[in-house]
């Protein structure tokens, strides 16, 4: 079985006989298209190139909601230290996409996924590795702040740290300060790190909510649309610390502001009504889209 | 226009005024109470009240020491387990009670919480003191304890449904198990609610007295040993209140009145005790 919606085509450079590699990364042969983020003419062999290591990868990954299809057989490379941007209208299946990767789809209301995510080359579905432990290998931020209101900004940070090993107070300290540093909010909140974290603005909640995302430091940084309730200060803030987050993090994220996905992305992936109907570098995506539906998206005939 | 206005302005203002009227309307019979408590029971209080355990009739003096710390324990061995069962119970339907247990826990706590407390009495005395062959403080305990396990299941399944879900999904994208986003967050984030909760359940039981006749059964010694019958404040009242004499109808009077500022002051204490170390609202 294949399905068309299911292969990304990059500008053309298809590779034909990708059929034929095996499917471990480190076995990959050399290809001579530079791009990571090829094509995949059928969905189980996939083309990748073999000077990036690919974090993050799904292949035919399907979600549904009890029988209703959310996300249709989507294969994608996540390379590290990149940004991708996933865009498209309300509805399109992005948010969804995104919860598959930390197996967070499957705690909403009959969510559950067909298909492969590999992190590191392992399927986080396959059953040898807990979904708890995917969730603290992969972080994630909501679109909405959410601090626990009940912790200081200094616990709030720490929340994520303090399972099974126990640290000494000084080795806590140096890590909730690195967290808050990444963040860009050390400076706003040194002088009061035990005081309510709700007592923050919203973009200092947000910022507050990725350096707790950072502070276990996970691999692969997951945010949902982190300046949808932000306003324009914050959400440059939050911009910039893309781009200083990727030296050290895979981030994927989601948004609704096609200037944003631009901003800040070196990759972008176009969904519409849950298909992945294109992905390419950013700003070839932007300035020449291979499809159709893509370029009415981007020049605001629809969605 | 400006009459338009002004009728808006003045209908505003009237509306304002109903709605506060029925306010006053509903605190206007606990005013009158205290006020009427206050009025027939100070004067009786000193602090030989307090102090000292009844006298036989036709004497003066004497206080409701035994019935003071009666209350006292016959309460915390209701609280004891009552509320990890009832807090418990709640946690378990707001978090995991979707299934056919939840509903079924759930109607069986709703159908509880509508039963008659003098059922509850004569169930706790065939099933404890019966049994057993004598009244005691531990089986008042319990069938306090079984009225407020139901109370308490519902108020904190709603305090926890407060509880908006994206804390719960921030919790679990951290990498918390479910049982600890449960507790550490969930349940923590809810406790103000729950305390609250508990004292209401507290306050009502506090007050029963239909459970404890069959149960406490009541005693004029001053007791504390749990196996035996133990007086409390609500028995002191129903038998003096009920009783031939002038001096115990001032005592009764007296007794309503220590009641009710031990749930008051019980109440108040731990609202101060759990207001939040963050003010956030």
């Amino acid at each position: 079985m294949r399905l068309d919606s299911s292969v990304a085509h990059v500008g053309g450079s298809a590779t034909t006989g990708a059929s034929a590699l095996p499917r471990r990364p480190q076995q990959t042969a050399a290809l001579e298209t530079p791009s990571p983020l090829s094509l995949a003419p059928v969905p189980d062999a996939v083309s990748r190139p073999d000077n990036a290591l690919m974090r993050v990868e799904t292949r035919r990954l399907t979600a549904l909601f009890g029988r209703t299809v959310a996300v249709r057989e989507v294969s994608l490379f996540f390379p590290t230290n990149t940004v991708t941007a996933i865009i498209g209208p309300s509805g399109c299946g992005k948010s969804t996409f995104l919860r598959c990767l930390n197996r967070m789809h499957e705690l909403s209301d009959g969510g559950w996924v067909t298909g492969t995510v590999l992190l590191d080359g392992e399927d986080i579905y396959g059953g040898g590795l807990d979904p708890v432990a995917v969730r603290s290998r992969v972080g994630m931020v909501f679109q909405r702040p959410t601090p626990f209101p009940t912790m200081s900004i200094y616990d709030n940070v720490a929340a994520g740290l303090r399972r099974g090993r126990h640290r000494n107070r000084s080795e806590l300290d140096e890590v909730v300060e690195r967290a808050l540093r990444q963040a860009a909010l050390w400076d706003e909140v040194k002088d009061r790190l035990h005081t309510s974290a709700v007592a923050l603005s919203g973009g200092q909640q947000q910022r507050l909510c990725i350096a707790r995302a950072v502070a276990p430091r996970p691999e692969v940084l997951l945010l949902d649309e982190p300046t949808a309730s932000l306003d324009p200060a914050g959400t440059q803030r939050i911009e910039e610390l893309c781009h200083e987050l990727k030296r050290q993090y895979t981030i994927v994220i989601v948004t609704h502001n096609m200037q944003q996905a631009a901003r800040v992305s070196d990759y972008t992936a176009f969904f519409y009504m849950g298909d992945l109907i294109e992905i390419g570098q950013t700003s070839q995506l932007f300035t020449n889209p291979a499809k159709e539906q893509t370029e009415a998206y981007l020049t605001g005939r629809f969605g | 226009m400006r009459t338009r206005a002004l009728r808006r302005r003045a209908k505003s203002a009237m509306m304002t005024g109903v709605v506060a009227g029925l306010a006053l309307l509903a605190v206007l019979p606990l005013l009158m109470i205290f006020a009427d408590l206050v009025h027939k029971g100070a004067t009786s209080i000193d602090w030989n009240f307090f102090v000292k355990s009844p006298v036989p009739a036709g004497e003066s003096g004497g206080g409701v020491a035994n019935a003071i710390v009666g209350t006292g324990i016959i309460v915390a061995l209701a609280c004891l387990a009552g509320i990890p069962v009832g807090v418990g119970t709640g946690l378990f339907l707001a978090e995991y009670g979707g299934g056919r247990l939840g509903w079924l826990v759930r109607f069986v706590a709703d159908v509880m919480n509508g039963t008659p407390s003098i059922v509850v009495g004569i169930s706790a005395w065939t099933w404890l003191v019966r049994p057993a062959g004598h009244f005691s403080a531990m089986a008042g305990g319990a069938a306090l304890a079984i009225l407020m396990i139901p109370m308490l299941a519902r108020t904190t399944e709603e305090m926890v449904r407060l509880v908006p879900n994206s804390l719960r999904e921030a919790a679990l994208a951290l990498g918390y198990p479910r049982w600890r986003t449960s507790l550490a967050i969930v349940a923590r984030t809810a406790l103000g609610g729950i305390v609250t909760g508990a004292l209401v359940a507290i306050a009502r039981i506090a007050g029963e007295t239909a459970p404890l006749l069959f149960t406490a059964l009541g005693n004029l010694n001053f007791s504390t040993t749990v196996t035996e019958p133990m007086q409390t404040l609500s028995l002191q009242i129903y038998v003096y209140a009920t009783g031939p004499f002038e001096e115990w109808h001032r005592v009764a009077w007296a007794a309503a009145l220590v009641l009710m500022g031990m749930v008051l002051v019980l109440s108040l204490t731990a609202r101060w005790a759990t207001r939040s170390r963050y003010a956030s609202r």
